[in-house]
């Protein structure tokens, strides 16, 4: 919970992981080339008080997740989303066992979302379901860059994505928290579309499709196939720390969301450990859209609140008190949001 | 644009330089970005050499990141090859990026000359030619947006009815136009003053009840572009200390933070 001039904010971090990027974990050069992308994001974006040294970034365990997430950060419930990177990382990125087990020891604090890559066909939908047993996850996080052998990529418009999405549906799994990455075959388009998510999205109308980094780096085309799907929605993970470097772009970001999707489809996320919630709390609580940019709103503290956790403790169900909670927007499920802002007499 | 330069070319072959080279190379662009390698800071160094077959050059590009994708990074490395290639009086041309979780395929496939399909074998299909105009379409859906928008600021009188009818002519003086008319260019659109300003990339008119929807859509991608390019900057900066000096200010989309960039003497890389 964190309070601010009297408002009380219920967060939910919808992006943590665990991971593990130490030297003895890296497979090989791409673990490191990896991880120093991460530590990269990491000090560009980061105010200079809350960098890391490289050695804290490799990896932080459990004991420092839970004080960075919850004793500092404010949180009150937060998502597993882990990156499996089976290629780079001997025993994977993100660390299923460590980070299974804390969500089982915490429940009231912790979600554990998996990952499957549906390039292991039948086999992997065996394991999925195996896993699924033994871990009852709600949601899962598909990283579409993944290498795999031969293929760096795949689409969730593929034949067996398909397969594996009706094997969601049928154990309960609603929650797909998608992940575009550079590389996809083949190399002759880019990989970054978001093209294959409409597809999906229109085909399983009963499964949730949470675009991480709302479509990063491609923010207009997840915007226009979020605005006409009501099950597709924006994760701000790697979004969220551009309020310090460059808040009018952040401003741009948030201000194109609420107009495209509306403030009930949007969720918070730190991207923990890249980087803490702590500051990113603080600063869009405090945050609002600068004067001369009149073709947006402002901000109201309903869409903060909503934004910082109402609308995923919604999607995840977890229980929020009363008084905090809000009612959805009465808004279209499709199509701009805030249409007379189309009237561009307000960008004068 | 590479072969028009070629041809100007009537020097002595002796006499190219570096910077001859980097002149070149200043019409290499990103294709995501929308802006030349050299003004970005992509060009870690060039060097000339006498040769046995004219000037040799041996030139290293760098990127904000190891997994920036490869399908751009193949692109703006070919590019350059080509353009070199192109100069009248130059021998062997090595083109090299480095630090890329495909810098060994992408340079291997430079030095052989594999081509794209060559080079990234069961990866590619067909051609990259899409790809790059995906974005050079987005490109200029962006400078559109800048043009009119700076007019609907400019004119309160306006309303966004009146941008059915706005022509090349109506648009303000200045950088934003003459970037719009360099996209209209690439991609066959009229460049005449007597032409619309509000078409899409095929040069069609949108419906007056269409313009409010398209021109927010065209308002996002400009956001993004912009915001890619300055964040793909400071990684460069951040990942490799003294690159900023490398980078050109581009002032779409700048922000306090990138005034460090009008410091001068700034030997200290600082980005807090």
């Amino acid at each position: 919970m964190y309070t601010k001039d009297g408002e009380n904010y219920f967060i939910v971090d919808s992006h943590i992981a665990l991971w593990d990027a130490r030297p003895e974990n890296q497979r090989n050069i791409h673990g490191k080339q990896f991880i120093d992308c991460f530590y990269d994001y990491h000090r560009n974006l980061s105010p200079e008080k809350e960098q890391w040294s490289y050695d804290e970034y490799l990896y932080q365990g459990g004991q420092r997740l839970m004080k960075d997430v919850f004793e500092d950060g404010y949180v009150d419930h937060a998502i597993f989303q882990p990156a499996h990177l089976g290629e780079f990382y001997k025993t994977g990125f993100g660390q299923t066992e460590e980070a299974y087990g804390l969500a089982a020891a915490n429940p009231e604090r912790l979600t554990y979302n998996h990952n499957f890559d549906p390039r292991y066909g039948e086999a992997g939908l065996d394991r999925l379901r195996a896993d699924h047993e033994k871990m009852g996850f709600k949601g899962v996080k598909l990283y579409t860059a993944e290498w795999h052998g031969e293929s760096r990529g795949y689409k969730l418009s593929d034949k067996w994505s398909y397969r594996y999405f009706e094997e969601c549906r049928e154990l309960g799994i609603k929650n797909i928290h998608v992940h575009k990455g550079p590389t996809i075959r083949p190399l002759d388009r880019d990989a970054f579309d978001v093209a294959d998510v409409d597809h999906v999205a229109s085909d399983f109308t009963d499964l949730n499709f949470i675009v991480e980094h709302v479509g990063l780096p491609r923010l207009e085309d997840f915007c226009w196939i979020a605005t006409q799907e009501p099950n597709v929605y924006g994760g701000l993970a790697v979004a969220m720390p551009f309020i310090h470097t460059r808040p009018r772009y952040f401003a741009q970001i948030i201000g194109e969301l609420i107009y495209w999707i509306g403030e009930d489809r949007i969720q918070f996320a730190s991207d923990y450990a890249l980087w803490t919630p702590k500051w990113l709390i603080e600063r869009f609580v405090d945050f609002q859209i600068p004067a001369d940019m009149t073709e947006y709103g402002p901000l109201t503290t309903a869409q903060k609140k909503k934004i910082l956790g109402l609308n995923a403790a919604k999607m995840y169900d977890i229980p929020v008190p009363k008084e905090l909670q809000l009612p959805d927007a009465d808004e279209t499920t499709t199509g701009p949001r805030e249409p007379e802002r189309a009237d561009l007499a307000g960008i004068r | 644009m590479k072969a028009t330069w070629a041809e100007d070319q009537r020097q002595d072959p002796a006499l190219i330089g570096k910077h001859d080279i980097l002149r070149v190379l200043g019409g290499v662009f990103d294709p995501e970005l929308d802006e030349p390698i050299t003004d970005l800071g992509f060009v870690r160094s060039v060097s000339v050499a006498a040769g046995d077959a004219g000037t040799d050059v041996h030139v290293h590009l760098r990127l904000p990141t190891s997994f920036c994708s490869p399908n751009f990074a193949y692109l703006m490395a070919s590019d350059s090859k080509d353009a070199i290639t192109a100069v009248t009086g130059v021998g062997s041309v090595v083109v090299e990026l480095d630090d890329h979780h495909d810098s060994d395929l992408i340079n291997a496939g430079l030095a052989a000359d594999a081509g794209y399909r060559g080079t990234f074998g069961h990866e590619a299909d067909d051609s990259l030619d899409e790809l790059r105009l995906t974005f050079q379409r987005k490109a200029h859906t962006a400078a559109m947006e800048r043009c009119l928008t700076e007019l609907l600021r400019s004119d309160p009188s306006f309303s966004e009815n009146d941008l059915a009818t706005v022509h090349v002519r109506d648009l303000l003086p200045g950088r934003n136009v003459e970037s719009l008319l360099r996209r209209r260019e690439t991609l066959d659109l009229s460049i005449s003053e007597d032409a619309l300003v509000m078409v899409n990339h095929a040069g069609y008119p949108f419906a007056v009840q269409d313009i409010p929807m398209a021109l927010r859509r065209a308002r996002s991608t400009r956001i993004s572009i912009d915001g890619n390019a300055h964040f793909c900057r400071g990684l460069l900066r951040t990942r490799y200390a003294g690159s900023g000096a490398d980078q050109v200010e581009r002032p779409e989309g700048a922000e306090t933070s990138d005034r460090h960039r009008f410091l001068p003497f700034t030997v200290k890389e600082h980005h807090p």
